[in-house]
C-alpha cells in the first residue's frame, strides 16, 4: 500500500521479474501439503481440536466476516482508494441488522446491513473521490462517527424495544442452516477414529457439511461473483484500470469517477453485509461487537495479495486462529509450531530466491518458535489474539517481493489534472 | 503576497469555522429528525459549564482531557509534517502507559527521591512508545512496509501484548475488587500534584505543563532547527528533499521515534495525576484517533491544535450533562466525526480556491489574461 505518502524503502524500482505465477493446481498442492503438515502436528500433539469439526464450523463462522472485510477492501483498492473506514462501515452494517432484524426478520437485517454499509461507502467515495480528501483521513474521520452514530442510533431506537437495550439490539432472528444429510454422520464416524490424514479430512468436510449458515453460502458466492466480475468482465477491467492507471484509462474514455464511486459503494455494501452476518451470527446487534473485524479484514486482503483467492485463504487462516483461542490451551500450543514450520519453509523458498538476510531473519524466528514449543507446555492464550496481526507483519516483512498492491492505489486522482 | 496578509488568515480561519457551523448544523438535523430540540440541547451543554455548581468541575475535567488530547495530537503531527500517518499512537501510548505505571509502583523505586522518581517514569514511557514506533520505522526503510498497516497491526499486537503483561505474576498486580486487572497503584511519592481550581475539588493535572513544554519543542524543532526545516521539506516535496541531501531513510526513523516518544507521554498526565494505576478501561483505545482528529482541526500548528483539543475536551465533557437532560450523548461524537470530515473538506476546498486566486493574481501581474470576469468565466471547472 503505498498511502500516497512517503516512497522511501519501497522496492518499487525491482527489477520486472519474470515469475511463475501460481496455477490452481500449484495452489491445490500447497494446500494439501499444508493440511498433510497440520494433521502431521495433530497426531504428534494429540491435540484434536486441531483439526476437529466443531474447530472448522467455528473458523468458518469467524472467517466470513473477516473475508468480506477483505472482499470489500479489495472492491475500493482494486480502483485506486484505500477504504480503512472498513471499520466503521462494519459498525453500520451490524446496527442497520440489528435495526431491521427485529422487526422483519433476518433476510430484511442482511438488506438493511448492506444498506448501510453503502451509504457509509458513499460518504467515503463523496470526501475522497469528489472532493479529494486524503484517503487515510477519510477512513479514520468514518471510523470516528460511525461508531458514535450507531449508538446514538442504538439508544433511540433499542432502549424500549422488547428485549433490547442501551447498548443492543432486541434479537435478530436466524436464516435456515443446512445439513447435508448421510454425509454428516458417516463423516463424524470416521473423524473419531483419529486416524492419521483421512479423519483429519474427514473433521474438515463434516465442519463444512454440517449445520452450514445460509449466509455463509452468500458469502461465498459474492467472492466468486467478485472475482469473475473483477477478473472476467470489461466493468471489472475498467475498474481495475482506475487502480492501476486511472489517467491512461481517462485518457481511453474510462469515466474514472464514476468507477471510483461504485467501487467505494460496493465496498461498503459489502464490509456492511460483513458486518450484518456478524451481527446475525451472535443474535443482534451490541456495541463494540466488530472488535476490530474491519482492521483484520485489511490485513487478510494484503496477506491475500489484493486478490479474491488471497484474501480467502487470509481470511480462512484468521478465522482459524480466532476459532483456536476457545479450543484450550494444547490446540494454541500446537500453533506455535504450525507457525514455526511456516516460517521455516518460507526460510527454504526465500533461500532458493536469493534472498538471503530475509531468508535468515524468517530461519531465526522460525526455530524460535519451534524451540518456544519444544520447551514449553502451554502458551498464554492473551497471545493468541494477536495471531493475525503478527502474521500479517511478517508476511508483509518477509515475502513483501510478491505482494503486489494497484499502482495508483490510495494516489490523489483528479479529472484533467494528468500530465 | 505576504504571509500575514488579510487575505490569507480569513482564509486560514475560514476552513475551521466553516467546518464547526457545518457541523453543528447536521447534528442540529439529527437531531430534529430524531426529536430532540437541538436549542435544549446546546443549553444543556452550556449549562453544564456555567453552573456554579457543575461548571468549574466540567472545566477542570476538559482541560485534563485537552492535555491528553494535546500530546497525542502532537504525536500525530510529528509524523503528518513529513506525509507519515502514525496511525499507532494508540498502541504506543497505551502500551508505554502501562510499562511507565508498572515502573513507577515498583518496590524497589519506593525509596528513591519523588523528582527521581516522575522522571524516570516519563522516560520510561518516551522510551517504550518510541521502541513501539520504531518497528514501524524499521519496517518501512527496510522492507517498505507502509507505516499505516503496520501501526494497526502493532495497535491490535499491542492490545494482546498488554493483556499478556497485566497478568498478576507478570507486571499486574491483584486487583482488590478483583474483577479488571491493573497495575499496582502508584505511592505518594510518584505521583505529580494537580492544581487546584476554586469551586471544585478536582485538580487540573500538574503535567498540564509538560503538554505546554512538548507544544513549545514541538514548534521550536520545527520551525527553529535543521532538523525540523528538513522534516517539513521531506513532506513538502521528497525528491526535492533527496536532491538537497536529505536522507529520507534516516528522516523516517528519527521523526517515528520522536512521534511515538510523544505519543509515550499521552497517558502520563492521568496516571501521575489521577488514576494511579494502569487498567484497560481508563487508558481507552480511542485517544489516539482523537489526536488524529485534533491534529487535523489545528492543521498541525502548536497553538491551533491547543485550540482545536480544549474545543474536544470541552464537547467531551459537556456531554455528560446530555444523558440527564434525555438526549444520547453520542450526539457529541457525531459532531466530531462530521467536524473532522468536513474539516478536511474544507481545508481542500479553501486550497483549490486559493490556488485559483494565486493564478488570477499571476496572471493579472504578468498581464496575459484578460479582464478579470473573463478569467473567472474560463476557469476549470472544479
Amino acid at each position: 500500500m503505498t498511502a500516497g505518502g512517503l516512497t522511501v524503502g519501497a522496492e518499487a524500482t525491482a527489477a520486472p521479474v519474470r515469475r511463475k505465477r501460481i496455477t490452481p493446481v500449484t495452489y491445490l498442492i500447497v494446500v494439501v501439503l499444508a493440511f498433510l503438515v497440520l494433521a502431521a502436528v495433530r497426531t504428534m500433539t494429540g491435540a484434536t481440536d486441531l483439526t476437529s469439526s466443531g474447530t472448522v464450523a467455528a473458523a468458518l463462522t469467524a472467517a466470513v466476516p473477516i473475508a468480506l472485510a477483505g472482499l470489500s477492501g479489495m472492491w475500493a483498492e482494486r480502483a485506486g482508494v484505500i477504504n480503512i473506514g472498513l471499520e466503521g462501515m462494519m459498525v453500520l452494517g451490524t446496527w442497520g441488522a440489528g435495526f431491521a432484524g427485529y422487526q422483519w426478520g433476518a433476510w430484511a437485517a442482511v438488506f438493511f446491513g448492506l444498506l448501510l454499509g453503502a451509504i457509509g461507502g458513499l460518504l467515503h467515495a463523496v470526501a475522497t473521490v469528489t472532493f479529494g480528501v486524503d484517503h487515510i483521513i477519510s477512513g479514520v474521520a468514518i471510523n470516528l462517527l460511525a461508531p458514535g452514530l450507531a449508538l446514538y442510533l442504538s439508544k433511540l431506537y433499542f432502549s424500549d424495544a422488547p428485549g433490547g437495550g442501551q447498548k443492543q439490539s432486541p434479537p435478530t432472528g436466524d436464516v435456515a442452516h443446512i445439513t447435508i444429510p448421510g454425509v454428516s454422520d458417516g463423516l463424524g464416524t470416521i473423524e473419531k477414529k483419529e486416524w492419521f490424514f483421512v479423519s483429519d479430512l474427514a473433521g474438515l468436510l463434516r465442519g463444512i457439511t454440517t449445520n452450514l449458515s445460509l449466509l455463509t453460502v452468500l458469502a461465498a458466492l459474492l467472492i466468486i461473483a467478485s472475482w469473475y466480475v473483477l477478473r472476467r468482465t470489461p466493468f471489472g477491467l475498467r475498474l481495475r484500470s482506475c487502480g492501476e492507471a486511472p489517467i491512461a484509462a481517462e485518457s481511453l474514455g474510462v469515466n474514472v469517477y464514476r468507477y471510483k464511486y461504485a467501487a467505494v459503494v460496493i465496498s461498503g455494501a459489502v464490509v456492511g453485509l460483513g458486518g450484518a452476518i456478524l451481527a446475525i451470527n451472535s443474535g443482534r446487534f451490541n456495541d463494540g461487537q466488530t472488535g476490530g473485524r474491519g482492521f483484520i479484514g485489511l490485513a487478510a486482503m494484503i496477506f491475500g495479495n489484493w486478490r479474491a483467492g488471497g484474501l480467502t485463504t487470509g481470511a480462512g487462516l484468521f478465522g482459524y486462529t480466532d476459532a483456536m483461542q476457545l479450543r484450550g490451551e494444547s490446540a494454541v500450543h500446537a500453533l506455535v509450531l504450525l507457525l514455526g514450520i511456516a516460517l521455516l519453509v518460507l526460510a527454504v523458498v526465500q533461500f532458493r530466491n536469493r534472498h538471503l538476510v530475509v531468508s535468515g531473519v524468517a530461519l531465526v524466528i522460525g526455530a524460535v518458535l519451534v524451540f518456544w514449543f519444544a520447551t514449553t507446555d502451554k502458551i498464554p492464550a492473551e497471545l493468541v489474539g494477536a495471531a493475525p496481526y503478527v502474521v500479517t507483519i511478517l508476511v508483509l516483512a518477509l515475502a513483501s517481493q510478491r505482494l503486489r498492491p494497484p499502482k495508483a492505489d490510495g494516489v490523489p486522482y483528479r479529472r484533467g489534472e494528468g500530465g | 503576497m505576504g504571509r500575514f496578509s488579510p487575505r490569507s488568515i480569513l482564509l486560514g480561519l475560514a476552513a475551521p469555522i466553516g467546518a464547526l457551523i457545518f457541523a453543528a448544523l447536521v447534528c442540529s438535523v439529527i437531531l430534529g429528525v430524531t426529536g430532540h430540540s437541538p436549542i435544549d440541547t446546546m443549553d444543556a451543554m452550556v449549562d453544564s459549564l456555567t453552573k456554579p455548581r457543575l461548571g468549574p468541575r466540567t472545566f477542570v475535567n476538559s482541560l485534563n482531557s485537552a492535555t491528553t488530547y494535546y500530546l497525542a495530537a502532537v504525536a500525530v503531527a510529528i509524523g503528518f509534517r513529513m506525509r507519515l500517518f502514525n496511525i499507532g499512537v494508540n498502541g504506543q501510548y497505551q502500551l508505554a502507559a502501562m510499562v511507565a505505571a508498572a515502573l513507577a509502583s515498583a518496590s524497589w523505586m519506593v525509596g528513591a527521591p519523588s523528582f527521581l522518581r516522575i522522571a524516570l517514569t516519563l522516560i520510561a514511557a518516551m522510551l517504550v512508545g518510541a521502541a513501539w514506533a520504531g518497528l514501524a520505522a524499521l519496517l518501512k526503510v527496510t522492507r517498505g512496509v507502509s507505516e499505516v498497516i503496520s501501526t494497526i497491526m502493532l495497535n491490535a499486537i499491542a492490545t494482546s501484548l498488554i493483556t499478556f503483561l497485566l497478568s498478576p505474576d507478570r507486571m499486574g498486580a491483584v486487583d482488590p475488587s478483583g474483577n479488571d486487572t491493573r497495575t499496582a497503584k502508584i505511592d505518594v511519592g510518584g505521583q505529580v500534584d494537580g492544581l487546584s481550581y476554586p469551586g471544585t475539588g478536582s485538580k487540573i493535572y500538574g503535567l498540564v505543563f509538560l503538554a505546554v513544554l512538548v507544544g513549545l519543542a514541538y514548534w521550536f524543532v520545527l520551525s527553529r532547527t535543521r532538523f525540523g526545516f528538513e522534516l517539513k521539506a521531506t513532506g513538502l516535496s521528497e525528491e526535492a528533499a533527496v536532491a538537497s541531501g536529505v536522507s529520507v531513510k534516516r528522516m523516517v526513523v528519527y521523526s517515528l521515534l520522536l512521534s511515538g516518544a510523544a505519543a509515550g507521554l499521552v497517558g502520563m498526565p492521568a496516571l501521575l495525576g489521577d488514576i494511579y494505576t494502569y487498567s484497560s478501561q481508563n487508558f481507552p483505545s480511542t485517544v489516539g484517533f482523537t489526536g488524529i482528529a485534533v491534529a487535523l482541526l489545528g492543521r498541525n500548528h502548536p497553538l491551533g491544535m491547543g485550540v482545536a483539543a480544549l474545543l474536544w475536551g470541552l464537547l467531551d465533557n459537556t456531554a455528560n450533562s446530555l444523558d440527564v437532560a434525555g438526549v444520547p450523548k453520542e450526539i457529541v461524537a457525531i459532531m466530531q466525526g462530521v467536524i473532522v470530515l468536513s474539516v478536511v473538506v474544507a481545508y481542500e476546498l479553501v486550497r483549490r480556491y486559493r490556488v485559483r486566486l494565486e493564478q488570477r493574481d499571476v496572471g493579472r501581474a504578468l498581464g496575459t489574461t484578460k479582464a478579470p470576469v473573463n478569467a473567472d468565466a474560463e476557469e476549470v471547472p472544479a
